[in-house]
């Protein structure tokens, strides 16, 4: 796979002499030879060397990246079973939410993932992984579906966002998404949920009230689209690399400030680069966290998940009249 | 009120709706154009006496229409917001964005809690003031309306909000979103406890407060004409490239859509909430 965002520029150039080598194949020169191993080792080093210093904006890029594994790959590379279900019984069915159980090692589990669509007729098909309100409808309807047979929640989030159009308004978006907090808040099963990609604000909250919120190394989980704070913020969306940074919306970074319970390794040079790979890293960081949390009682597993957003804030205390800030 | 008197009196000639225009001596409706005379605006609680619209009301203004004559005690007062990401936009840091509005506003944060009564009855209650930073929700606001919320609990009282809020904080990152989960989880805990809620909404109540507290009321009220919705009408109209008809995303098309139980004139807010209160506890 060819080297093709911005900042992977200085890679382009080596990949191609190394490419110039390997054409030729058998009729390698010995030196030749040494040269490419030389160039291969080079390779290696530069690009981990990049990815290890990523800024958020070159983050964005690769989560965004349009090669990126997306839910439905994960679900075919992981699981040993998947039977999707439809619907929302109320209104529709909403393409961009895949959901249904599933089998992981042997264990069965309710699976509700966003699917964003790899060509342009999925892209539509799946609405580009914007939910609707029936997609978390969907996703409500088979959580409690999930405590009833006493299935863990296993969600892959990858949305830009909750749909905001007047048909999204007409059937009640923001319910939709309160409802799903209200009720994964004490959903009496544990839940993971694992940012594959980009985790869209309210979009992707709507599915990631769990007990472990972990996230690809190289995914974004952001309170508004670098484009949107932008535009509200800096009022021209050419800002949104500087939104970006300023949020701190990339995994390493939320992960720094305690706001994220887990990092899943990503291949060299990105989850694009190696689907395999990247789907064996998610599997044992899944399975590893739900036997942890198989080991707590229920009354634990509830207390535990309430603790865990209750003490997400920071706030200071004044002092007198003026304001002053201390951090608490 | 105990709070009523740090409101400042701006004396300036009132230019915004909705915003502080204590002491003014006139004002204009925005939507009919009338002009109303400061006085009689104050004592029609800030509605428009011609064409009903309901004008933006300060937190501490809000308390008072609602509550019992010096019920109020208010908690929490002294929580403040601090930077956690260290966040600086158009070279302005957090900081100095929150010191501004803390001087405009007399405020320390977007929203106001504490208990009260209404109509003799007992309630936890937090009230927000869209003056400050659009009523957005950061840590603060979040930890306040929790802390509200679990008052309702600890006390065994009904939990009155009333929203008015633009959405999530940007300024605050994740921290801000995790804000709806950290109040949802509260309201939770409420709904075990079996403690009626009941959710205001005011002119506006968008974004991350509608997708979590502000939608999960036992009883969601509205007041008329209040921009209610998910996404406010210019977010719609970029992403839909379209432009939309007047008076979606009000009160009247959530309660159309059946997504509130019914809008309210701000006049009889107080004795139809004293009346829930009696139906439900």
């Amino acid at each position: 796979m060819p080297y093709d965002l911005e900042f992977e520029k200085p890679l382009v150039e080596l990949e191609k002499k190394m490419h110039a080598l390997q054409r030729k194949g058998d009729h390698l020169k010995a030196d030749e030879r040494v040269q490419l191993q030389h160039m291969e080792r080079e390779l290696r080093w530069r690009t981990e060397e990049i990815y290890k210093n990523l800024t958020s904006w070159q983050t964005v890029q690769v989560a965004r990246h349009k090669d990126r594994p997306y839910a439905a790959d994960y679900i075919r590379l992981l699981c040993d079973d998947f039977f999707e279900l439809h619907g929302d019984r109320v209104f529709g069915d909403d393409h961009a939410v895949m959901a249904g159980p599933a089998k992981l090692d042997g264990q069965k589990v309710m699976l509700i993932c966003q699917q964003k669509g790899r060509d342009t007729k999925e892209k539509v098909f799946r609405n580009f992984g914007i939910s609707h309100p029936e997609g978390y409808r969907k996703a409500h309807r088979l959580m409690q579906q999930a405590e009833k047979f006493g299935l863990p929640v296993i969600c892959l989030i990858d949305t830009s966002g909750a749909s905001p159009a007047l048909e999204d308004e007409e059937r009640g978006q923001a319910e939709a998404i309160a409802a799903n907090l209200y009720l994964m808040a004490r959903l009496q099963v544990p839940i993971l949920a694992v940012v594959i990609g980009e985790g869209g604000s309210g979009g992707a909250l709507a599915i990631s009230v769990a007990d472990r919120i972990l996230m690809l190394e190289h995914s974004i989980y952001a309170v508004a689209s670098p484009e949107a704070a932008a535009s509200i913020l800096w009022r021209d969306t050419s800002f949104a690399p500087q939104a970006a940074e300023a949020m701190r919306i990339s995994a390493r970074e939320l992960h720094r400030l305690g706001l994220i319970d887990g990092l899943v390794p990503e291949p060299l040079g990105g989850a694009h680069r190696n689907h395999r790979l990247a789907a064996t890293n998610l599997k044992a960081v899944l399975l590893k966290h739900l036997a942890e949390l198989k080991q707590l009682s229920l009354d634990e597993l509830l207390e535990k998940r309430y603790r865990k957003f209750r003490t997400i804030g920071k706030h200071g205390k004044s002092v007198g009249s003026n304001m002053l800030r201390a951090n608490t | 009120m105990v709070k009523e008197a740090a409101v400042p009196s701006t004396g300036q000639t009132w230019t915004q709706p909705g915003m502080d225009g204590i002491g003014n001596v006139a004002v204009k409706c925005p939507k009919c154009k009338e002009i109303l005379y400061g006085r009689d605006w104050e004592k029609n609680l800030r509605v428009c006496s011609r064409c009903d619209f309901h004008f933006k009301l300060t937190a501490y203004a809000r308390i008072e229409l609602l509550v019992d004559r010096g019920s109020f005690v208010e908690l929490d007062a002294d929580i403040i917001s601090i930077d956690p990401l260290n966040f600086v936009s158009r070279s302005q840091p957090y900081t100095a964005k929150l010191g501004e509005e803390q001087n405009t506003t007399n405020l320390h944060e977007a929203v106001v809690s504490g208990h009260a009564t209404i109509e003799k009855k007992p309630l936890a209650l937090a009230v927000m003031d869209f003056r400050f930073i659009g009523g957005s929700m950061g840590s603060v606001v979040g930890e306040k309306i929790t802390r509200t919320i679990e008052l309702g609990i600890e006390r065994r009282i009904p939990v009155l909000i009333v929203s008015a809020s633009g959405g999530a904080r940007m300024q605050e990152g994740l921290y801000s979103l995790m804000q709806m989960v950290k109040t949802s989880a509260a309201l939770a805990k409420l709904g075990e406890a079996k403690i009626p809620y009941f959710s205001l909404l005011t002119d506006p109540t968008v974004g991350g407060v509608t997708a979590s507290f502000a939608t999960l009321g036992d009883v969601i009220i509205a007041e008329p004409g209040a921009l209610v919705g998910f996404a406010g009408p210019r977010v719609i109209e970029g992403f839909m490239h379209t432009k939309l008809p007047e008076g979606v995303v009000s009160s009247e098309f959530a309660l159309q859509h059946g997504m509130i139980d019914t809008v309210i004139h701000r006049r009889d807010l107080r004795y139809e909430l004293g009346r829930l209160l009696n139906l439900y506890f």
